[in-house]
């Protein structure tokens, strides 16, 4: 496949495996255009984390060719690191200084001239909305304010391309959005590469221009969320008996609408669901069919293919529930540090 | 580098300040211990061949080497609580050199250092203890207890490479304290009857460290004494120095 431009992130083969480990990391190919959100969704465990160490030249790759903003990881790491921002997986903040005080430390350490040192860091914690905030201790925070000074440290020396790492783990809504809303400024606006991960469909689905989903260290499908989905086909119906001891006749009745790809209908808390073979349409003959049986349902709706359906398809399991079973496979906190056994965390 | 080391300095001494926790129990810690010696342990100052008849005087040399340890702990906790929130990881995507880090981290360490030296030796003094080095061994007094602080910074900042954890740092605690206990500490060598302890304390560099603080208290200018409490203090200073930055190698990974 040719490419008219370079591209801001180019892997071929990636792997990363840790001492008495499975492979964290095995064998990951994919591009990242100029100005393009990639979204990099998996469960815990999955191998997010680790790429994004390798990529940001913190974590020595086993194997493969990694190439950021056309430097190659291994070979130019200092030429990489002058490329690229990165917030990783935890604020990584110290709690007893202030923005400004942040933002004086990180534009002298990236060498900026002192005269634009305080003007770059007051532009930058105005941006993110921390002016009336930038002379209080960070350790008084909220969780959304130190993930905005987090992304605004990033930005210190103008990099072309933005590692986010689960970016909004632990946020509320509003703050999530208000993040969204600034990464996707810096991407369409300009111009910023942006490689995201994150455990969260909505937001893969939300931001990223393209959508890559690991698991167990390999990306398990690729593509824009739309295209996607689109692979997925049905929508789904999920119906809640009224009363909880029909949920078997409820299963009979839907499994004779499902798309006959043997998936049956699977339980989630209360409901069962199916995916329809006959699209939207046949949603009135599912009512018609329930009525017929004298099944009184208390909550029915119908489901548009998500990201979760294509986690789902790809690896037979959902995405929400999979990080608990990479749980039981004990994951060392960084990394870096070798696994005493089980998966690397993401 | 002169900047990342400013910048690194600046931050490492403000962190320091802004934490009671960890600038008052250096100051009242080691003088609560100097008020216990100096009242349960006067009656030593009657031994024949005892240095002084004040034995506040003779312990007050002891407030330092605590102040030493504390700075272990402070150094080495700070570092360590560093790589375990990631932010060594901030610093390492800057153009940071790593032996700016390490200096940086150190100034902190030596600025407490300083303000508990001068802390130790105006209570001294207010107390009633005698200084017979005067104004400029006041300045030497300072400049030893800084490098001793400088020297025990390097042992907390090279297990927090080492072992990345803070907690494993605040273990050296204990540890440092057997090495205080087994020393010259609480009598002049020749005055410990028990061989092995004496053996031990002669081993032992914080006694001559602590002797070469005491000998600016008691006997003024000791050539011999100041020597050998500079020459452990910059041994141990250097050993452990090289120690944190083949650490800090193994830390701050970038390829």
């Amino acid at each position: 496949m040719s490419h008219e431009h370079p591209a801001s992130i180019e892997i071929e083969g990636l792997v990363k495996e840790f001492k008495k480990g499975p492979r964290a990391v095995d064998g990951i190919d994919l591009r990242v255009d100029p100005g393009e959100i990639y979204g990099f969704l998996g469960p815990n465990g999955a191998g997010k984390s680790t790429t994004v160490l390798m990529l940001t030249t913190l974590l020595p790759p086993d194997e493969g060719t990694a190439r950021v903003a056309g430097y190659e990881v291994r070979r130019d790491g200092a030429r990489v690191r002058e490329n690229i921002g990165a917030a990783l997986q935890e604020a990584a903040l110290d709690p007893f200084l202030t923005a400004r005080e942040h933002m004086r430390l990180q534009t002298a350490l990236h060498g900026l001239p002192k005269a634009e040192r305080r003007k770059r860091g007051d532009s930058l914690i105005e941006r993110v909305g921390l002016g009336d905030a930038a002379d209080r201790k960070v350790g008084g925070y909220s969780g959304g304010m130190k993930r905005r000074l987090d992304l605004a440290l990033a930005l210190v020396h103008g990099p072309r391309i933005l590692f986010l790492d689960e970016p909004t783990t632990g946020l509320d809504i509003q703050s999530r959005t208000a993040l969204w809303e600034e990464v996707a400024h810096l991407a369409r606006d300009e111009g910023v590469t942006v490689f995201l991960t994150t455990q969260y469909l909505e937001e893969a689905d939300a931001l990223a221009n393209r959508v890559g989903i690991i698991d167990h260290g390999r990306i398990v499908a690729e593509g824009t969320p739309e295209s996607l989905k689109a692979e997925i086909g049905e929508p789904s119906v999920e119906a809640v008996p009224s009363d909880p001891e029909r949920r078997g006749d409820v299963a009979r009745v839907l499994e004779r609408f499902g798309s006959g790809d043997g998936e049956c209908p699977h339980a989630i808390d209360q409901s069962i669901a199916v995916r329809l073979k006959g699209g939207d349409a046949s949603l009135v003959d599912v009512v018609r069919a329930l009525d017929r049986e004298g099944i009184e349902v208390a909550h029915l709706q119908l489901h548009a293919p998500t990201l979760d359906d294509v986690f789902l398809a790809k690896t037979g399991r959902t995405l929400e529930g999979s990080g608990q079973s990479d749980a039981q496979a004990p994951a060392p906190a960084d990394p870096r540090e070798p696994a005493a056994s089980g998966a690397a965390t993401a | 580098m002169g900047t990342q080391v400013a910048e690194l300095a600046r931050r490492s001494i403000k962190r320091t300040l802004r934490q009671p926790a960890q600038v008052v129990p250096t100051i009242t810690f080691p003088l609560f211990l100097l008020a216990i010696n100096a009242g349960g342990l006067d009656a030593a100052t009657n031994l024949p061949g005892f240095p002084t008849d004040s034995y506040l005087t003779f312990a007050l040399a002891v407030t330092f080497i605590q102040s030493g340890i504390f700075a272990v702990l402070n150094g080495g906790a700070d570092l360590a609580r560093d790589i375990e929130t990631g932010f060594l990881d901030r610093l390492a995507l800057t153009p940071m050199s790593g032996l700016a880090l390490v200096a940086g981290q150190l100034a902190g360490v030596i600025a407490l250092g300083l303000i508990n030296a001068l802390v130790y030796l105006l209570v001294g003094l207010a107390a009633g203890a005698g200084f017979a080095a005067g104004l400029s061994g006041a300045l030497v007094l300072l400049a030893l207890a800084v490098l001793i602080t400088f020297a025990f910074g390097c042992i907390g900042v090279f297990a927090a490479f080492k072992f990345g954890d803070g907690e494993a740092v605040q273990g050296l605690f204990p540890v440092l304290f057997v090495f205080l206990f087994l020393s010259s500490m609480a009598l002049p060598r020749p005055l410990i009857e028990q061989d092995w302890f004496r053996t031990i304390a002669t081993l032992n560099p914080v006694s001559y460290l602590i002797e070469g603080i005491r000998s600016l208290y008691i006997d003024g200018f000791d050539g011999e004494a100041l020597a050998l409490a500079f020459g452990n203090a910059a041994v141990i200073a250097v050993i452990f120095l090289l120690l944190a930055v083949t650490g800090l190698r193994g830390r701050l990974v970038r390829t």
